[in-house]
């Protein structure tokens, strides 16, 4: 083979691997990119409902209540301004408290209960989780927006 | 007293490293060997320097010396001493001196061990790393000095994180920061050549082992941190493709690149710009590692109390290494020529697709893990980017590169042939397609998951032992007295294959078979998992030493026999106001039993999980292996060889300028 062609072969052998990695990526991003929104935006229908997402803000205080399974917690995420409410079965991290952050991940059904397949566990006693803070954050701007004019 | 003497310490170790970095270069260039004698005596200086800054906070940590802000903050009278010294790197400052630590650790190393190197190749290498160094020295007296004193001293200290007090968490950062702090020597070798404009093989030999090595400890160092979450979390995973995950696996990605690029190189003299790129890809990989844990962009157990100075200090700094070295780079790369030739089938193309790939992989890790970064950033919303992508984009890209890794041994460098390979490997293509078809029938349900990821692993194994009998024929003779003679590179080589088979193992048979539940259980309830028969027999209150704890005891037994006795923990350490899960694993070689305590539920029953993992130690071992066979790779003749020849000639007649 000529040194011409065997160049040319391994440049197209580096672009079929590039784009193969690209149509990897764009195709996973597609179905494995999770958004994230706050309870207000919820509430307000702005979440889908056949996919899955992420909420955060903190769990209300005297909301948790757990099932007769002893397994299955229903509790409400509350961004301050609205609340939502949020059902998890299995086991929740060390750090879940009431008046805490919470970052859940999981599926908005038709009557409006998130249920959550994951809770995300927090490393730290005193830290919020950043989708949490934003989302407080996010529902005092609505509101001061709402009392200004 | 002593926090000071850290303080002066890292001072004169700035100045040194200042001189360090500005005298040989300028030497070099100039062509004055006085300027690059300063090299080595600097380097060395500097260590020592550092070394005692390490030992003074070392020191206050052990000692409880409550006057310096990073021992109040990070360690408490209560912590074991053990744990009181790990503190020490416990911390974000802690952490960083570390990282220096290291830093002029390796710097002295190649200080010593480079006695047959031209002076010239020496004054770059050490230069180069002295400006690292300064860089790193800047930043911690200016954002983060480890010796900050508080007035008045606290009482008592904030204690440790008590996910860290471990003994895991205690060797897992000392490893990794060799690893990431040890592709600093493989950058500074590469920008030595290309400032001298030598790309030749002998820059690629002297690189190779220093590179091999620092990718050993980066093994080992992943290989704890992923260990340390499976038994430390409570959550019984591996690895989560968490950003903090990705920053030292990035790294890795592209050092096991580099490792086999500059095999290349040094044998064949090709790829000499790819293998530089690498090269710089690697350390700027280690650098942004660094940025990503350190600077508080990503929350985790890694990121301490944030400080925007810190992050932005960094960002420039990998701004000017990266951006620097590819300058250098596109000057003086055109020139390097591109050395031995090849055909589009032999050793060294199979390498490049290999490199192609794993450089694609990491390629798609860096884009999951830096576009949710970016678009928060840009405030285009908040995202995240879960292991369903890295897994989806990762394993595709992998196995071929998987396939290629059985077939590269076997083929010639220059030119090799299709019809032969294929000759060659038949035994070992029907060896893996008939283990990967029975091993899951006779496990149970058969999958093509299942089948694809053991086709993979016996592949390796197979392919693996084809190229050994091949080194053993002579003529239609098997000669097993050539086994010992077969060079320990050779082994190496093959102990990191085989490594990768038994993690390919372990991954596929935990991700297939492994069986996770989380229950309540009541005194006396039984659980069945993984053949075993579970009984929870409740909990106790036992004091820890700096802790409390609720012990449960869970008896396990195999058909009515009872086995052994597990003691899963949820501890609370009263000075951090922390609870913290401690799960009882009962660990083998073919599976593990896990079991963690959730919370209590009603008076005497607790929520629990139940664990099954088979074959997650070989996830571990595979990696243990990896490490082993590039240790073994550094035993080989040639650089003992190298080493003797050194001491019997003396250092200038061993070098050709």
């Amino acid at each position: 083979m000529k040194p011409r062609h065997k160049r040319i072969a391994i440049i197209a052998g580096g672009v079929v691997a590039l784009s193969v990695a690209v149509g990897l990526v764009l195709n996973a991003f597609q179905s494995n990119l999770v958004f994230f929104f706050t309870p207000s935006q919820v509430v307000a229908k702005e979440a889908p409902i056949d996919r899955t997402f992420r909420i955060g803000g903190m769990v209300e205080v005297g909301s948790i209540k757990r099932h007769a399974d002893g397994l299955t917690v229903a509790f409400r995420v509350t961004d301050t301004a609205k609340t939502l409410d949020v059902v998890y079965t299995g086991v929740l991290p060390d750090l879940f408290r009431e008046g805490k952050g919470v970052v859940a991940q999981g599926r908005l059904g038709a009557d409006g209960l998130f249920k959550a397949s994951e809770v995300l566990a927090k490393h730290d006693e005193n830290y919020m989780p950043p989708e949490a803070a934003h989302a407080i954050e996010q529902a005092r701007k609505a509101g001061a927006t709402v009392k200004q004019p | 007293m002593i926090p000071e003497i850290g303080q002066f310490a890292l001072i004169l170790a700035l100045l040194l490293s200042i001189v360090q970095g500005v005298l040989p270069l300028a030497g070099a260039a100039r062509g004055n060997p006085v300027w690059m004698g300063v090299a080595r005596p600097a380097s060395r200086g500097q260590f020592l320097f550092v070394a005692l800054a390490f030992g003074c906070l070392a020191y206050s940590f052990v000692t409880n010396d409550f006057s310096v802000l990073n021992v109040a903050n990070n360690s408490n009278s209560g912590l074991p001493v053990p744990y009181r010294f790990a503190a020490t790197w416990g911390s974000h400052e802690g952490s960083m001196l570390l990282w220096v630590f290291m830093l002029t650790g390796w710097s002295a190393a190649v200080s010593i061990a480079s006695r047959s190197l031209p002076e010239e190749m020496v004054a770059r290498v050490l230069g180069v790393m002295g400006l690292i160094g300064t860089g790193f020295l800047l930043f911690m007296l200016l954002t983060s000095n480890p010796f900050d004193r508080l007035f008045p001293a606290a009482q008592d200290g904030r204690d440790m994180n008590p996910l860290l007090q471990d003994p895991g968490m205690v060797i897992h950062p000392p490893m990794l920061y060799m690893g990431y702090v040890g592709f600093s020597v493989a950058f500074s070798f590469a920008i030595a050549a290309l400032l001298g404009g030598k790309l030749d093989s002998t820059w690629a030999r002297w690189s190779r082992p220093w590179t091999t090595l620092a990718w050993c400890f980066l093994t080992i160092g992943i290989m704890l941190g992923s260990w340390w979450a499976y038994y430390e979390l409570g959550w019984g995973g591996w690895w989560f493709w968490d950003p903090v995950e990705n920053a030292s696996f990035m790294p890795w990605i592209v050092g096991t690149a580099l490792i086999h690029s500059l095999a290349v190189t040094e044998r064949r003299g090709a790829f000499k710009s790819w293998t530089v790129l690498l090269a710089i890809t690697a350390f700027s990989l280690s650098l942004l590692g660094t940025f990503l844990v350190r600077s508080g962009v990503l929350t985790s157990v890694h990121a301490f109390a944030t400080d925007p100075k810190r992050g932005v200090f960094i960002l420039i700094f990998l701004a000017i290494v990266t951006g620097g070295s590819l300058v250098l780079f596109a000057v003086r790369a055109p020139k390097v020529g591109l050395g031995g030739k090849f055909e589009i089938v032999s050793r060294e193309s199979l390498l490049l697709g290999n490199n192609v790939l794993l450089a694609a992989a990491c390629g798609s890790v860096l884009l999951g893990t830096l576009y949710p970064l970016f678009l928060d950033a840009l405030q285009l919303g908040k995202i995240s980017v879960g292991p369903p992508y890295f897994d989806s984009v990762f394993a595709p890209l992998m196995a071929p590169a998987i396939f290629l890794m059985g077939v590269g041994p076997l083929a010639r460098w220059k030119e090799a042939r299709i019809p032969d390979l294929a000759m060659r490997l038949r035994w070992a293509a029907v060896i893996a397609v008939v283990s990967a078809i029975l091993v899951p029938l006779i496990a149970g349900e058969w999958t093509l998951m299942k089948s694809f990821g053991y086709l993979l692993a016996f592949w390796v194994f197979a392919a693996s032992l084809t190229s050994i009998r091949e080194r053993l024929l002579v003529g239609t003779q098997l000669e097993w007295s050539r086994l010992g003679q077969l060079p320990r590179g050779y082994w190496g080589m093959i102990a990191a294959h085989v490594g990768i088979g038994v993690f390919i193992i372990g991954v596929t048979t935990v991700k297939s078979y492994e069986v996770e539940r989380d229950v309540r259980m009541d005194i006396g309830d039984t659980v069945a998992v993984g053949g075993y028969d579970l009984k929870f027999e409740g909990t106790e209150e036992v004091a820890g030493p700096n802790y409390s704890a609720a012990r449960g005891t869970v008896v396990v037994s195999r058909n009515g026999k009872a086995v052994r006795t597990l003691h899963p923990e949820k501890r609370f350490y009263p000075v951090q106001q922390s609870t913290m899960t401690e799960a009882a694993i009962d660990s083998g070689l073919f599976g593990d039993l896990y079991v963690s305590l959730g919370e209590p539920v009603g008076d005497r029953a607790w929520s629990v999980r139940v664990y099954s993992k088979p074959f997650i130690t070989w996830i571990w071992g595979g990696c243990v292996l990896m490490a082993l066979g590039g240790f073994l790779a550094l035993t080989d003749r040639r650089y003992r060889a190298s080493l003797a020849q050194r001491s019997a000639l003396p250092a200038h007649a061993a070098s050709p300028s």
